[in-house]
């Protein structure tokens, strides 16, 4: 707990794994910078670049000449190798003793840094997750099957898992470093099942989690995909969630 | 204790409790015709419960079309600080 105390400043590291997203990344950074200067606090962004064949590498290193190579962290790895070895690829560089979680598509938008910031301050929570379904939160341009299937997903799920969290699948997240490490350890899932994993097995284990809502705006540049193949993963991954947790 | 169990745990009891009132002698005429097919009305009631809270999820969907306005906002004048500072975004 004595991380807590304000005497000295505290480090965030926001971590976003990428996979070709030249545009969004730098559209990101800047939105990055420009609130969390206005917040005065001391951050790192590491990106995780899959050997994205785009050139989302050469424009994090234009953005790194801007802003400063201690500031945006370029950490790539080789092929594409999953979200879940992403964050521990991403940790084994964070200096922070915070760490966020974030896509770096544009529908996590940086503006609600502050209050992911703010709650756990008040809260001492070990996990601050965004929440697109409480009053605040919401979700812009996903058409009637893609409302229906989150709607089922989140039924099926708090009906099998009692999760006491109102948004599982949500991947916006301030996690304390070594909630982080201790979970990220124990999740084998891929996909939308992995951020249901880490926030199942993080109530298991008893770690406090704290809610805010956040707007999700579906990504503006690139496709999102939800086809068959998704829904069978996640009902596997919601059984292998029922059996082991 | 795993969810599994936990989850195994409740709907025993409920079975557990259904077999006592079906064996148990002292219970009403009325009540009796309808003790066998309980289980039938929690599963129905169960279904409804899921389709219910479904179509109210749906019904009260949170949206904000107002923030994909602010976002292309916000995306226009990143783009104009990228152009200023000569960082090449374009995609092929």
């Amino acid at each position: 707990m004595a991380k807590d105390s304000d005497s000295t400043r505290r480090l965030y590291s926001i971590l976003v794994p990428t996979y070709n997203e030249r545009l969004n990344i730098a559209l990101l950074c800047y939105l990055l910078f420009k609130t969390l200067n206005d917040l005065d606090v001391d951050f790192e962004v590491i990106v995780i670049d899959d050997a994205s064949p785009d050139g989302t590498q050469d424009v994090v290193r234009q953005l790194q000449r801007v802003y400063g190579e201690d500031k945006i962290l370029l950490r790539p790895r080789a092929a594409k190798l999953g979200l879940g070895t992403a964050y521990v690829h991403g940790l084994k560089h964070a200096s922070g003793d915070y760490i966020v979680i974030m896509d770096a598509d544009l529908s996590h938008h940086p503006k609600y840094l502050p209050s992911f910031i703010r709650k756990q301050l008040e809260t001492k929570a070990d996990i601050v997750t965004g929440t697109r379904y409480l009053e605040g939160g919401g979700v812009h341009g996903w058409d009637l099957r893609r409302k229906l299937t989150s709607r089922g997903a989140n039924v099926l799920a708090h009906t099998l898992l009692w999760p006491h969290v109102s948004d599982l699948t949500g991947s916006f997240r301030l996690y304390r470093k070594p909630v982080l490490e201790d979970l990220v350890k124990a999740c084998v899932s891929k996909g939308y099942v992995f951020q249901m994993e880490m926030i199942v097995r993080a109530t298991r284990k008893g770690y406090t989690i704290a809610e805010v809502p956040i707007t999700f705006v579906d990504r503006v540049y690139g496709t999102s995909k939800l086809g068959g193949t998704e829904i069978v993963q996640y009902l596997k991954g919601l059984l292998w969630l029922f059996f082991t947790t | 204790m795993k969810q599994v169990f936990k989850f195994f745990g409740v709907v025993g009891t409920l079975i557990a409790t259904w077999i006592a009132l079906l064996l148990s002698p002292e219970l009403s005429p009325a009540f009796r015709l309808v003790v066998p097919y309980l289980p039938v009305y929690a599963l129905v009631a169960l279904g409804c419960y899921g389709l219910g809270m479904v179509g109210y999820g749906l019904m009260v969907f949170p949206t904000c079309p107002e923030e994909g306005v602010l976002l292309q906002k916000d995306i226009d004048e990143a783009k104009a600080f990228l152009k200023q500072k000569g960082i090449d975004v374009a995609t092929q």
